[in-house]
């Protein structure tokens, strides 16, 4: 089973997955969300949805089915 | 002979654009920029709301400012941010830049300096303005200028437009921008497919290769092309799949780049971060505090509306009484002084009433913007709002909406799904606005006791909230009815940054607020005035019965015993009476008697229809004709002594109350709306979609509603 960003617990961090990018929509990529990088959950909203999350400096709220689609590689 | 400066004027102004991420200050730039001298406009064909102002760099030279809305790369994914792409492109566009500046955030340069590198490529000259520097020491940041000047190929000016640093230095910047090169920072086409690239290059000699890159890869229609380039683009937009692997790859080597630039020229020190940020979210952000403190800060904006407002309106509403009073003592009477005195005069008071409300509103809402506190509302409400086929950033529209639904719709332009966008459009005018405001007010002083319930509640002040409860309700009903009907179809991605917690500026919030009050007097207050001159007019002139109402009315045997100034009553009303706005009234009232009307509500029904608000002020014309004109008093005294002649009872009495309170609770009685909606949504069909569908729905509840009271 793949981990995505969705799986993450508050506080939890890992790493984007290199091979994923074709899955990442341009305007994360743009936004900071990079193969790679690290990404932090911050917080959930409540029904867990939409996802806080911390990446390359930014912050940023992503719902739950764009976050689905972000593959992580656990520390 | 004309002198040297006249022959050049032309060439005096320089037309710079300001660019950058959201939140990075630009507009607290633009406003430090150009004070007072903005103009808010609007980009032709697309119509989007643009921020100019005109700054003066020297004594000859002016800068024309343009203050973009905030987007984080060249590749729109909503209207706000094709704006800045269009800008960028078309050169015939009226606010083509001679000169960009980059407005970036010092906490956040790396992200922010994609867009720059972006628009460096396309070879225009380019400014990077590094902003609030005055945080720089506290959050243990440090640039080397010198370096990254050299390494970004750009003019650096490092400034706070909060403090005012930098200001100066940028201007004069700005007036030696020919100096500035336009070279694109590395090549970055070569390193994604050198061949590719090439045969790109090769079909649109004429163009920056960045500016052709763009060109295909948007799925705009760019009209400033020529036919034959079009369908190069069309042809080279064929490879879908390639192009969105360039775009990919490109992000990735600007990031790249970016990284190197910085590696060298600009070190954070992160022992000096404090993590005020990290605790603030935890509760904001709360499952339940987080709801909690929306809910508070919601009332307390409700209540500043409701309760604070209401001082200064009385006041307005109390000073344009008296002088309307005062005009006909000191002017000689007649035809003029009517006009001034009982239709221009109480034709601006209606304008100048919401004054209060609106800029209370806007306020609280730039204050929550400023903050970084709204980023909060949209993470914790979107899952619900989605419930109702909405999206968390229709919250602010929709308590915009509590002000106007203008600027409501016109904030809805950042929501990048267009079915949530259009729901959110639709369903908007719902909201209980400030026109309704003085409706419900009278309306609610007239039916309602003012007892205390409870102790502590007013029952009228209860009343005026349930009726803002009810729009919000329909609203959402609504709502999830056009999501469940509405067959558009809308994908697009949400991400919404969360920005750093900050002190508000007053400055800031202080031109919002006065920009957005402007927006309404000149907007809707425009159409308030004239239809109630138009109104006035209406009212005081008539066909033949009109005009020998005096002899008539004498002439007739009952009124030979009355008093002058009963008789001077009984000529004003059947002079009102075969008047054309009264012909007019009486001919809808068939209609409107199910909803227990006569044919004066009807005329006040007819003059609100463009605007709502004129509902008050069409009545005050009408009982001001039709009552002696000595004694002006205020509209409400008049609304009560009203009689029904038909049951001998009030006019306004409960039944036709709420019948009339629900009536202008749905219906969509705005024309400022319904011409931005069809602007926004670029089509005849919404607007005409709101106008049947809400006025259906208040007929037929206000019908139900004044048979259940009666
Ligand atoms: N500390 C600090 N805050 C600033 C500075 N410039 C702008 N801000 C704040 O940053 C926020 C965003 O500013 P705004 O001008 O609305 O940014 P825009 O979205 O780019 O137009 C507001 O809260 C401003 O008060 C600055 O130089 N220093
Ligand atoms: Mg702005």
């Amino acid at each position: 089973m793949f981990k995505t960003i969705a799986n993450l617990q508050i506080g939890e961090k890992a790493f984007i997955e290199k091979l994923c990018l074709d899955n990442i929509p341009l305007k994360l990529l743009e936004m900071g969300c990079l193969p790679g990088i690290e990404v932090q959950l911050i917080q959930k909203a409540p029904m867990q949805d939409p996802l806080y999350i911390k990446v390359n400096g930014s912050h940023l709220a992503i719902r739950r089915e764009t976050a689905e689609k972000i593959t992580i590689v656990v520390k | 002979m004309l002198s040297n400066s006249e022959l050049m004027s032309d060439d005096k102004v320089v037309k710079v654009a300001l660019i950058g991420n959201p939140n990075t200050g630009k507009t607290s730039l633009f406003n430090q920029l150009t004070g007072l001298k903005q103009k808010v406009g609007n980009y032709p064909g697309i119509t989007v709301e643009k921020k100019q102002g005109l700054c003066k760099l020297n004594n000859t030279i002016k800068a024309e400012v343009t203050d973009l809305p905030g987007t984080y790369s060249i590749n729109p994914t909503s209207l706000d941010e094709t704006l800045v792409l269009d800008t960028l492109l078309n050169e015939k566009n009226d606010s083509y830049p001679d000169v960009v500046v980059v407005v970036v955030e010092i906490e956040n340069i790396k992200r922010n300096l994609l867009l720059f590198t972006q628009i460096k490529d396309l070879k225009i000259p380019t400014i990077l303005v590094i902003n609030m520097i005055d945080q720089m020491k506290r959050k243990g940041i440090d640039i080397d200028v010198k370096k990254l000047e050299e390494s970004l190929n750009t003019k650096i000016v490092l400034a706070s437009a909060r403090k005012k640093i930098g200001i100066d230095e940028l201007k004069s910047v700005i007036l030696d921008y020919k100096k500035l090169d336009a070279i694109p920072i590395s090549n970055i086409t070569d390193r994604i497919d050198k061949e590719y690239f090439t045969k790109l290059k090769n079909a649109f000699p004429e163009f920056p290769l960045y500016k052709s890159w763009l060109l295909i890869t948007q799925n705009n229609e760019f009209d400033f092309l020529n036919n034959q380039q079009k369908e190069l683009v069309l042809k080279f937009r064929e490879d879908l799949g390639c192009i969105k692997r360039y775009q990919h790859k490109e992000t990735i080597l600007r990031y790249q780049i970016i990284n190197n630039v910085l590696k060298d020229s600009f070190k954070v020190d992160k022992s000096k971060a404090s993590d005020l940020r990290g605790i603030l979210d935890r509760i904001l952000t709360h499952k339940i505090f987080g709801y909690v403190i929306f809910a508070l800060i919601l009332l307390f904006i409700f209540q500043g509306i409701f309760d604070w407002a209401t001082y200064p309106m009385d006041l307005i509403d109390g000073a344009f009484a008296s002088l309307s009073s005062w005009i006909k003592t000191v002017l000689p009477p007649g035809t003029f002084t009517n006009l001034i005195a009982e239709g221009i005069i109480p034709g601006i008071g209606g304008v100048v009433i919401f004054i209060p409300q609106i800029a209370i509103l806007f306020t609280f809402i730039s204050i929550l913007e400023e903050t970084g506190y709204m980023s909060r509302v949209v993470f914790l409400m979107d899952k619900i709002m989605r419930k109702f086929g909405m999206s968390g950033k229709s919250v602010i529209p929709l308590i915009s909406g509590t002000a106007c639904a203008i600027p409501a719709i016109m904030a809805s332009r950042n929501i990048g799904n267009w079915k949530e966008r259009l729901v959110t459009i639709l369903v908007i005018p719902f909201t209980t606005c400030s026109a309704r405001l003085p409706v419900y007010a009278i309306l609610i002083a007239l039916i309602i006791p003012d007892k205390q319930v409870l102790g502590i509640l007013n029952l009228q002040g209860l009343t005026m909230m349930a009726l803002y409860l009810l729009g919000f309700t329909a609203a959402l009903l609504s709502a999830v009815l056009l999501n469940s009907t509405l067959k558009v179809k809308g994908k697009s991605l949400f991400v919404i940054e969360m920005p750093n917690y900050k002190i508000p500026s007053i400055k800031n919030i202080f031109y919002e607020v006065v920009e957005k009050t402007k927006a309404f007097i000149f907007g809707a207050g425009k159409i308030i005035l004239a239809i109630s001159i138009v109104l006035w007019f209406l009212a005081s002139n008539g066909p033949s019965k009109f005009k020998n109402a005096e002899e008539f009315v004498t002439s007739k045997q009952e009124n030979k015993e009355l008093t002058e100034s009963a008789l001077q009553k009984k000529v004003a009303s059947y002079k009102l009476e075969h008047s054309y706005i009264g012909y007019m009234g009486k001919s809808i009232e068939p209609a409107i008697k199910p909803m227990g009307y006569d044919w004066k509500i009807g005329i006040a029904l007819i003059s609100s229809f463009a605007a709502r608000e004129v509902f008050v002020g069409a009545l005050a014309t009408i009982y001001n004709v039709d009552s002696d004109s000595e004694n002006v008093g205020t509209i409400k005294q008049r609304m009560a002594a009203e009689i029904n002649p038909d049951t001998g009872k009030k006019r306004f009495d409960f039944p036709t109350g709420v019948s009339l309170l629900l009536f202008y609770a749905f219906a969509m009685q705005c024309v400022g709306t319904l011409a931005i909606v069809k602007r926004e949504t670029n089509s005849w069909k919404w607007p005409i979609f709101q106008l049947v569908g809400m006025g259906l729905l208040a007929y037929i509840s206000a019908i139900i509603a004044f048979n259940i009271f009666s």
